[in-house]
This record gives C-alpha cells, structure tokens and sequence, in this order.
C-alpha cells in the first residue's frame, strides 16, 4: 500500500460553542481519488479549511500532516508551497484580471516568468478556454469561473489537489466535462473532492468519506457507503426511502 | 504572453520625452518657484497612487511618511552639514517605519478600515508628538525639534561633496522634475515587473494569492515600505523648498489633501494622481491669494462632485471616453464602406 499523502489525527475545530469537526482522523494515500460528503453543516468544509491552512482565529486541536509533515497551524501559502492545489467553495477567481492573467500569476510562483507563458498556453488549451483567454473573469459565466478557478490550481502543477464543490452551480454538461477533467487530474496527483452533488460524486467514483456532525460516519466505495443505512438516513434523508 | 498586460499600457516613450522636455524647458519661459512645489506634490501623489491605485492599500496617513522625511533630513543635515547622506537618510528612515509599521499590520492580518485607522493614527501621534517638542530638552545633535514652531534655517541641498554650492532655484527645480521622473519610471518598472503583477493580483483577491502561495504580507509590507521611501523623498523635497519644517507635515489636512489629489486624478493609474496633484495643487494656491473661502471647503466639494459625476476620477474617465470615440469611428468608417460596397454592387453591369 501507498505511502500517506494527507493524514489528520484527531483533528477537532471549534467555532466558540459549535463543535464544527470532532475528533477526525483520516488518511488518504498516493494517487488516490477521495469524496467528501454529507449534508449542509456535517464539517466537511471546515475539515477541508483546516487542512489547507484557511481557518484562522479557530480553535483547534490534533494534527495535520502532507506527506508526514506537520503542517498543523502553518499558514496557507506556506502549505501551498508543498505543492497542493486549492479550489474553493465560492469561486475564488481575480474577478478584474483577464482569464490569461489569472493563470500567468498561479503559474509564476510555481515556474518562474519563462515557464508560466507555456503554462498559461497548455492550461487554456486543456480547459479549452482559449476563447474566453482575454475576457475579465468577472464577467464571465458562473461555470466559467468555475473552470477558471481550476485552472488557476492547474497552472501551479500541483501533486495534491483539493476541490472544494467543484460541480456546484454547474449545468449537467458542464457536470460531465467536470467529472473528465477531475479524472484527468487525478492520473497524476492525488485528488480531493467535497461535495453534496451525488450523481456527481458517483460519476467520479473514488473512495467516498461521509461526514455527519463534525465527524466521520462512514468510509468506503461508492456502492458500499450509499447503501449503507446510516449514510441513507443522515444524508439522503426520506428521498432514500 | 500576448495581451496580458494588467490593465499596464506600454510605456509612450515618445509622449515622455515629450513630457520631460517641456518640463525641462519650462523655467526658460516660467518661474520655478510654483512649479517645483506642484512636482514635489506629484511624488508625493505618485507614491500613495503606486500603492493604493496597484495593490489595494489605502492609506489615511500617509503624510506620516512625508513629514518623516522632512524631518529626517532636516535633523540629518544640522548634524552632517553635507546634504548627501541626509537626503538619503530622508528615504531611508520613512521606508524602515513604513515596512515596520506595515509588518505590524499585514502579518497581523489587519485590513480595511482598520488598516485606515491604524495609517491615520500613526500620523496624529507624529503630529502631536511633534507639537509637543518646544523647549531644550527636544533635541537631536545639534537639531532643536522646535515644537509648533519647528525647524527652520537647516543647511539645504548643496552639490555633493560641496557644501559651499547650494542647489536653489532652477537648479532645484531641475534636481525634483528629474527625481520625479525617475520615480515615475520606476513606478512603471515596478508594474511591469513580476512583482508588480503580484500586487495588482492582491488587489484583485488577496485569499487567492494566498491559495496560490503568494506570501502576502510580504509582499504587501514590500510595497508600504517603497510608498513610504517615495513619500518621504517627496518631504524632504518639501523642507528644502520651504526651508522650515513644522508638525504641519504630518497633518490631517496633508493626509487628506493627497488621498483627493489620488480620486480627482484617477485610482489606478500612474498619471492620474500627479494630474490632480497638479491641477489641484494649483487651485490651493489661488485660492491661498483670497479670504472668502476656506481651501478645505473647495477640495471636500471638488472631491465630492468628482466621486458622484466620475467617480473613477478624470485620468480613467478621458481613457475612456477616447476609447468610445474611437470604436464609434471605427464603426462609422465600417457603415461608410459597407454602404460604399453596396452601391457599387448594385451599379455594376449585370
């Protein structure tokens, strides 16, 4: 088996009174495809924003690990420069800047000036985006942006991508070309993906990990978990009846 | 990479050299007195546009770093003599405040209005404590801080390494227009660089930078602190024009002065700024020649009519403007032809 790439160890987060992620401890491996689910508020987001490093001001406890470093209470571009790729929930784009620019700045960091130019070229002919190349992303489609945004993790070629509900807002079009280009991702690196979307989620077909309350319910394959009673009752509530 | 050019047009040489030529010819056929103030003033601009217009900083004390370099080299040069090491001091010392300062607050993740807060404080302290420095005991070497009444008759500029050659007059005039345009150049060398682009994206969004692995803070401490050095040339500039320096450097008045100069003119742009600066600037002192109005009541009312008729102020607003005018006769010449084509078409012989 696969060394451990990400490793939480009873990782607890706090948001004064509310208990947002109790006691998890989670382990994914080289290469591997993990989903995240569960319904509104069950903690998977907040377990992503601790592991990348984005909740500030939180009170935590346990320990993050990237490739058996602790990066517990590092900062987010310090856990970045490991080589992780991070979309957010809300596209997180630079609404101002053309598609183009938004990909030479992810580039830049990673590849230095010379490199980002081929870099910015490979990503808008991967994402087929090259029409769209010189529009502001601000004005662009909300599923663009969504793109856009994963191109920005794309042009820093990382080796741990961690998406934050990459097909939300999406047509089911756009849903599909989504599910291709996460596969696509993940055949060389390994990827994290949280979402509630489960036609989505089952499209994709790695390793699911179910969240409830903060903690993890379950873990397994996609046929597995989803027929499993519990996930049935937290997740999918009387639509699984 | 073609057509990436954060909002940053290519430098016009030949419009600068234009520029700097007129600016250079101008004490042939005006005095300079007037004109080396209103250059002084641009940098001053220059500096808070730099940061603010590119990434996003706003700062509501900026004459902090300005009055700091007033009087950092009017206390250096009652100590030194030689003009040198002072004038260069006045840069220094400003630009090491400003990255403390700056540190203190973006590694301490204060933004917004709290930032403003902190800028504007910063300042009121400088120009309380200034206030407050009358008496023997305010002293620093030679240099009597002098309270309300601050620090005049303090050696000026002089040719380097020549303490009897006093640079005065065109000269001076000559020595700010060349700095001004040399900080202007490196303004635009600082847009066009890497690090520039960095900053235009942390203006954009700062949390994305970050979720690229920028280090924000740094780069943000980085450029208060290149403000600040600006700022501070701009104010030892100021007391070698004025030959005095008072608390008045460190104003409120002075602050706010600089950040309407900036709106006026038009965020975001380089030249904006030093056209408010001038135009403005110009205003002030006319109106400095009469007593029916208060200055601070023209500018508030000139800044309030700019924020509700162009609120990107005037720079952005004619870029515009022209850009219209060219795409409405770009689309006129297209009619013209289509119409010409048409007619041809239905003359010829069938």
């Amino acid at each position: 088996m696969s060394e451990p790439v990400v490793e939480t160890q009873d990782l607890s987060v706090r948001f004064g009174g509310v208990l947002a992620v109790n006691n998890v401890t989670f382990t994914l491996r080289e290469r591997e495809l993990r989903c995240l689910i569960g319904p509104n508020g069950a903690g998977k987001s907040t377990f992503f924003k601790s592991v990348t490093g984005q909740l500030r001001g939180a009170q935590s406890s346990g320990r993050v690990m990237i490739r058996g470093q602790d990066i517990t209470g590092w900062r987010t571009h310090h856990i970045v420069r490991l080589g992780v790729g991070v979309k957010t929930q809300v596209p997180s784009v630079l609404n101002g800047l053309s598609v183009q620019e938004n990909l030479w700045l992810a580039a830049r960091r990673t590849l230095g000036r010379d490199g980002a130019d081929a870099a910015v070229d490979e990503v808008l002919a991967d994402l087929d985006l090259g029409a769209i190349a010189r529009r502001p992303v601000g004005e662009l489609a909300h599923g663009q942006r969504q793109l856009v945004e994963i191109g920005l993790v794309l042009a820093g070629k990382p080796w741990l991508v961690l998406l934050d509900e990459p097909a939300a807002g999406t047509t089911s079009a756009e849903t599909e070309r989504l599910v291709a280009i996460v596969k696509r991702i993940n055949q060389s690196a390994t990827v994290i993906v949280v979402d509630h979307d489960m036609h989505f989620v089952r499209m994709l077909g790695g390793r699911i990990t179910v969240f409830h309350q903060g903690a993890i319910l379950v873990e397994g394959g996609a046929d597995e978990v989803l027929s499993d009673a519990r996930v049935r009752e937290v997740y999918l509530g009387s639509r699984a009846r | 990479m073609t057509g990436a050019n954060f909002g940053i047009g290519r430098l016009r040489w030949n419009w600068f050299a234009a520029a700097a030529l007129a600016l250079l010819l101008l004490p042939l056929v005006a005095e300079t007195n007037t004109p080396t103030l209103l250059a002084i003033w641009c940098l001053f601009a220059l500096s808070l546009g730099l940061m603010w217009g590119y990434a996003g900083i706003l700062s509501f004390g900026h004459a902090a770093y300005f009055g700091l370099g007033a009087y950092t080299y009017a206390i250096a040069s009652f100590n030194i003599g030689e003009s040198t090491a002072p004038l260069l001091l006045a840069i220094l010392v400003p630009a090491v405040i400003a990255a403390i300062i700056g540190a203190l607050m973006f590694y301490g993740r204060i933004s917004d209005v709290y930032l403003g807060v902190m800028t504007l404080v910063v300042t009121l302290i400088l120009n309380r404590f200034m206030n407050a420095t009358a008496g023997d005991a305010y002293r620093i070497g030679n240099a009597r801080l002098g309270g309300f009444n601050g620090i005049p008759a303090f050696p000026t500029l002089n040719l380097p390494g020549d303490t009897d050659t006093a640079i005065y007059g065109v000269p001076y005039y000559y020595v700010v227009v060349v700095a001004l345009l040399l900080a202007y150049l490196l303004a635009r060398g600082i847009l066009a660089s890497a690090f520039g682009r960095t900053l235009i994206g942390i203006r954009e969004n700062e949390a994305r930078m970050e979720l690229l692995g920028y280090n924000v803070p740094a780069y943000k401490t980085a450029i208060f602190a290149l403000s600040g050095a600006m700022a501070g040339l701009a104010g030892c500039f100021f007391a070698n024009w004025a030959e005095i320096v008072t608390p008045g450097v460190f104003s409120l008045g002075q602050s706010a002065e600089v950040i309407i100069w900036v709106i006026v003119g038009g965020l975001g742009t380089l030249i904006g700024p030093m056209i408010g600066a001038v135009v403005l600037g110009m205003l002030k002192i006319a109106l400095g020649y009469q007593t029916l109005v208060d200055n601070s009541l023209v500018s508030g009312a000139i800044l309030i009519l700019v924020v509700l008729l162009i609120p990107r102020g005037f720079v952005p607003a004619f870029t515009l403007w022209r850009r219209r005018l060219a795409q409405a006769q770009a689309q006129r010449r297209q009619t013209r032809g289509t119409r010409r084509r048409r007619v041809a078409t239905q003359d010829a012989p069938t």
